[in-house]
């Protein structure tokens, strides 16, 4: 499918991106995380779930206390804390994943449909977004999960509703651009219908944004389901979600910091690669900032 | 000035009754219907609970309804919390307070850290300060603050023993009667003797946590602001004038940039309303994020469902401020459509 055009237009972003060192960076902690999420069975040195009565909060191997195999020490149950991280993991990708494919796809339909219809079609939907806007994300997303019930699943709707209103604030704006631009009257003289102006004409040059928006709404997403995990709104224990470790290590706050700094540090890291990476796909996706 | 105010007002009126629809539909999202709800699992006889959808007007349509909540929303009527049995509206202002004087302060040091360190990294543009300003600001932006309030309550509160781990005065030393509910205002004119300095010494550390994520953004937007302005040819022009560096960039840039930023600190206040549910949750501080959380452990709907619309009204009216403010300070912007 993909023309030499294309392949060349990727080429060159790759060529730009490359020379961001953050974004490189990130990039690389991302392909280790990734691994270590499609691997997990093989490096995690024990099973997430599994209790050692013998090793109750173990602090981590280089501390004079600790010792190997549990190398980032054992939480309250005696699991093994690097074990847990690794296959949180999975969650945190996981949740992004199915966070921003949701609201990418229904807000790129929508906006979609607003910006090329107008009139009242338009109207409306941005009228529900602007409701949506209204409430702060994390609020609603709480409020929702209170209506729906507490778990993984019903957080991830939660989060991808409140962003929805990005996507399709950002879509309609482009499509809007683009809609009387030479090279779509010139299609629709040439007798496309609606639907291929709008999906295969239009929308394709309307990405560069929205791929941006995507990398920044992935790393939204896993902060906010942390956010509802810790809060006891998201995924519930014992699953091994970042968040959900970190509302249970809360008590033991003064005894165990262990228990405490590396599930939140696993957030930070993963959050902040996944902004590296969007800030430098940024300033590689858009011309005026490669001049500078 | 007053027409452009007045149009900006006329739009929010759909999306104002938006969110009373919202509001009120969420009730009927639950699960169940309100009475079982308000009466409990053990359930009530097929009469009663049919006297009381009679009595909660449940038996009308639901536009009629919608009519109903909206008629009481209007006279000012939110609803009872189950929990209190107290009004809900008695129950958020009362709270509010509180919160209010942590944003308030979170946005102070935001600003005043923020700003600044925008400044350095647009003039010291590709150099260390710039790199170590922009990671800084990065990192914070990425920071799960509910994680980072614990840390630092490790390290300064049970490791150094600087700050208190929670709570908003040292109640065992002082006592006094809650006026206006900022506890910092109360202090002050009690009069007693370190009241204000305690207040102050239990504020700072929940508002440096509050304040990571603002600053973050206004120090990136700050430089943003400050590299667009700098570029103009008026920069130029002062700089051809043979005015000093410090009194460019200090007076005819930084100006300019501001209306950007004022704007950014504006737009904060939603993201704030997050942050403040988790910062008061880590430090136990009772203002309205707390308020809502255990609302909804309680299953306390009206008190949820209260608390949304409050708190998505008072957004709105923020934007809407922002809105006036730049135009107010933009001509460009109220003349131009």
């Amino acid at each position: 499918m993909s023309t030499p055009l294309e392949q060349s237009h990727w080429h060159i972003t790759w060529n730009y991106f490359k020379t961001s060192r953050g974004g490189m960076i990130g990039l690389a902690f991302l392909v280790i995380l990734l691994l270590a999420v499609i691997f997990a069975d093989f490096i995690a040195p024990f099973d997430p779930a599994l209790q050692n009565r013998q090793a109750l909060l173990l602090p981590p191997a280089w501390t004079e206390a600790g010792h190997l195999p549990y190398l980032l020490g054992t939480d309250a149950v005696g699991r093994d804390i690097l074990s847990r991280l690794i296959y949180g993991a999975r969650y945190s990708i996981f949740i992004g994943c199915v966070v921003v494919s949701l609201s990418v796809i229904i807000g790129t339909l929508l906006g979609v449909i607003a910006g090329y219809y107008q009139g009242w079609v338009d109207t409306v939907i941005m009228r529900i977004m602007d409701i949506i806007l209204a409430f702060p994300s994390l609020l609603l997303a709480l409020g929702m999960v209170a209506v729906l019930g507490p778990s993984l699943i019903n957080a991830m709707y939660a989060i991808a509703l409140t962003m929805l209103p990005h996507f399709v604030r950002l879509t309609r704006a482009n499509v809007m651009g683009e809609k009387n631009r030479d090279y779509v009257i010139a299609s629709r003289v040439a007798g496309a219908g609606n639907l291929r102006l709008m999906f295969k004409t239009i929308l394709p040059n309307c990405m560069a944004p929205l791929i941006v928006q995507a990398t920044l709404s992935f790393s939204n997403a896993i902060l906010d389901a942390a956010a509802l995990g810790f809060l006891g709104m998201g995924a519930q224990p014992p699953t091994p979600e970042w968040g959900a470790m970190l509302a249970e290590a809360r008590e033991f706050i003064t005894r165990a910091w262990w228990v405490v700094t590396f599930p939140g540090l696993a957030i930070l890291l993963t959050v902040l690669s996944i902004n590296l990476v969007g800030d430098a796909l940024r300033d590689a996706l858009d011309p005026r900032m490669r001049r500078s | 000035m007053l027409k452009f105010i007045f149009n900006k007002l006329l739009m929010l009126i759909p999306t104002l009754l938006g969110i009373t629809l919202a509001a009120f539909l969420f009730v009927r999202l639950l699960p169940g219907d309100p009475v079982t709800v308000l009466t409990g699992e053990r359930g009530v006889s097929v009469e009663r609970k049919a006297e009381l959808m009679a009595q909660l007007g449940l038996d009308q349509p639901l536009i009629v309804q919608y009519g109903y909540y909206l008629k009481n929303i209007l006279s000012g009527d939110f609803g009872q919390s189950i929990a209190t049995h107290k009004p809900v509206i008695d129950e958020f202002f009362s709270r509010l307070p509180a919160t209010l004087e942590l944003a308030f302060a979170a946005m102070l040091i935001a600003v005043l850290l923020g700003v600044p360190a925008g400044i350095i990294a647009a003039i010291k543009r590709g150099h260390w300060p710039d790199h170590v300003v922009m990671g800084v600001a990065l990192t914070g932006y990425s920071m799960p603050i509910f994680w980072w309030g614990l840390l630092l309550i490790i390290l300064f509160s049970t490791t150094l023993g600087w700050t208190p781990v929670s709570g908003r005065i040292d109640l065992i030393k002082y006592y006094f009667e809650a006026e206006t509910n900022f506890m910092l205002i109360d202090a002050w004119r009690s009069g007693q003797a370190g009241a204000f300095g305690s207040v102050v010494h239990h504020l700072i550390l929940p508002a440096v946590v509050l304040s990571t994520i603002p600053m973050a953004v206004i120090a990136r937007q700050t430089r943003s602001a400050m590299l667009e302005v700098l570029g103009e040819d008026y920069i130029r022009t002062a700089y051809a004038k043979g005015l000093s560096p410090t009194r460019v960039i200090m007076v005819h840039a930084l100006r300019n940039a501001l209306i950007t930023v004022v704007t950014v600190i504006g737009l904060q206040v939603g993201s704030l309303m997050a942050g403040a549910v988790l910062t008061e949750t880590i430090f136990a501080w009772p203002g309205i994020g707390k308020w809502m959380i255990e609302a909804i452990a309680r299953r306390d709907y009206p008190a949820v469902q209260g608390g949304l619309l409050f708190i998505a009204v008072a957004v709105m009216l923020v934007n809407l401020l922002v809105d006036v403010l730049y135009g107010w300070i933009n001509p460009r912007v109220r003349d131009g459509k």
